[in-house]
């Protein structure tokens, strides 16, 4: 893909949204064009995090494996969000499964590459932490929302 | 005094939620049943109990009305008990309806979550059956698991409808589902809305009606323009008797449908 239509694409994703062109620029380096079809996996629990994803279109599921209760999906990310922040934050391993539930395009960002980028120049590095926790608080907030069952019944109504 | 009411027919939608169809054929009004979108009965099961359940009929047929209800208690589980020729008392319509008027020539966002969608399964039958009168339809819905679901056929008969997008989601898959796993809200991120002509209509568990409506907030809908259908224990229907008091609110009169600016400071509010 040319850098320019690249770089457009990148800037339409919602989560790099208002990044300076400076860091956008640093970005192109560590970014490439993949795509993953229905069962295939994007992840494994434990395996080294070496980059993520910008969704662009297609649905991933989140899985734990349960043991006895067998595999789990606890969450589904779709298109225009992001998959992965254990590149981020150590020991940079993924924590969980994720297998893509239909043909996904994404972009995939080189963690190890942009972990660096981080070190060496702050102020990128200080967008990338504001843009991951803000994801990661969101997530938080939905997971909570799910945990607290809200449509189990309410004993004592009706 | 309630009116006896036939029961026509009972359709189980989930293991704990079914749907009364009531026969009004014979109903005291010679032009039928009459109702608005968003009201509800007080549907009695004799010798047992009255219960407010939201109407989930289409309002344009008058010889039939539906009630899809959670067995979740004494008179829910008696009504689930019922067969075909058995009589409930109805008392009703009462309450606030949906903002039907408001809907008109506007884009109209469905937040809905379990047992929520039967209050605004009206508003889609009006909506459809008046399709010009109004924008786009957005329907997003979620429930707890994928046996949760309500009203699958007819999810799938909307989505199938031009100008209708539907997107549902449940809080727990299991290894067979490839649909979404979330909470209903964030599939606000995959609506595309048009945000000034939008009207939101939430209805659902009130934790996920406080959060959504935050979030539909968040997403650029302005706050007037949302509105949510409140639930609260009832009794007499009429505001008499305070057991649906929200604040200085009676639920069964001044609601259930509120605007959000109305109550958004009582959802705020703990224990209220």
């Amino acid at each position: 893909m040319e850098p320019e239509n690249l770089t457009v694409l990148l800037k339409n994703h919602p989560f790099l949204k208002g990044l300076a062109d400076k860091h956008m620029q640093t970005l192109l380096s560590c970014v490439s064009n993949v795509r993953f079809q229905e069962g295939e996996y994007l992840s494994h629990e434990g395996q080294e995090a070496k980059n993520f994803y910008l969704i662009r279109s297609g649905r991933v599921a989140l899985e734990i494996d349960a043991h006895e209760r067998g595999t789990l999906r606890i969450q589904t990310i779709g298109e225009n969000e992001v998959l992965g922040w254990s590149w981020l934050i150590a020991p940079y391993r993924w924590r969980f499964d994720s297998c893509a539930l239909e043909q996904v395009r994404a972009f995939s960002l080189d963690g190890v590459c942009l972990r660096n980028k981080c070190d060496t120049n702050p102020e990128f590095g200080y967008e990338m932490l504001k843009r991951f926790s803000l994801i990661m608080a969101q997530r938080l907030d939905a997971t909570r929302l799910q945990l607290l069952d809200m449509y189990g019944s309410r004993p004592g109504v009706r | 005094m309630p009116d006896s009411i036939r029961v026509q027919k009972i359709l189980w939608e989930t293991d704990d939620v079914f749907t009364l169809t009531l026969d009004m054929s014979s109903h005291k009004n010679p032009s039928g049943f009459k109702f608005a979108p968003g009201q509800f009965n007080m549907v009695y099961a004799f010798g047992i109990g009255e219960s407010a359940i939201s109407i989930s009929s289409d309002p344009a047929q008058t010889g039939t009305l539906r009630h899809t209800i959670q067995r979740i208690g004494v008179v829910t589980d008696a009504l689930s008990q019922l067969r075909r020729g058995d009589v409930v008392g109805i008392r009703g319509p009462f309450g606030t309806g949906w903002p039907m008027d408001t809907l008109k020539g506007r884009d109209i966002l469905i937040v809905a979550g379990g047992i929520g969608l039967a209050p605004l399964r009206s508003v889609i039958y009006h909506v459809l059956r008046h399709r010009s009168d109004f924008g786009r339809l957005i329907i997003l819905y979620g429930a707890r698991t994928p046996l949760n679901l309500l009203f699958r056929v007819e999810l799938e008969q909307w989505s199938k409808q031009p100008g209708v997008e539907v997107l549902t989601t449940v809080d727990k898959g299991d290894s067979t589902w490839k649909g979404n796993i979330s909470v209903v809200t964030k599939l606000l991120g995959s609506a595309k809305l048009n945000l000034e002509n939008t009207i939101a209509l939430v209805c659902g568990p009130e934790l996920m009606m406080k959060y959504g409506a935050v979030d539909i907030e968040r997403h650029g809908v302005k706050s007037g323009q949302i509105f949510l259908s409140m639930e609260r224990n009832m009794k007499c229907g009429v505001g008499l008797c305070g057991h649906c008091q929200f604040g200085p609110l009676f639920v069964c009169k001044d609601g259930p449908v509120f605007p959000y600016t109305r109550v958004r400071d009582f959802l705020e509010k703990k224990e209220l």
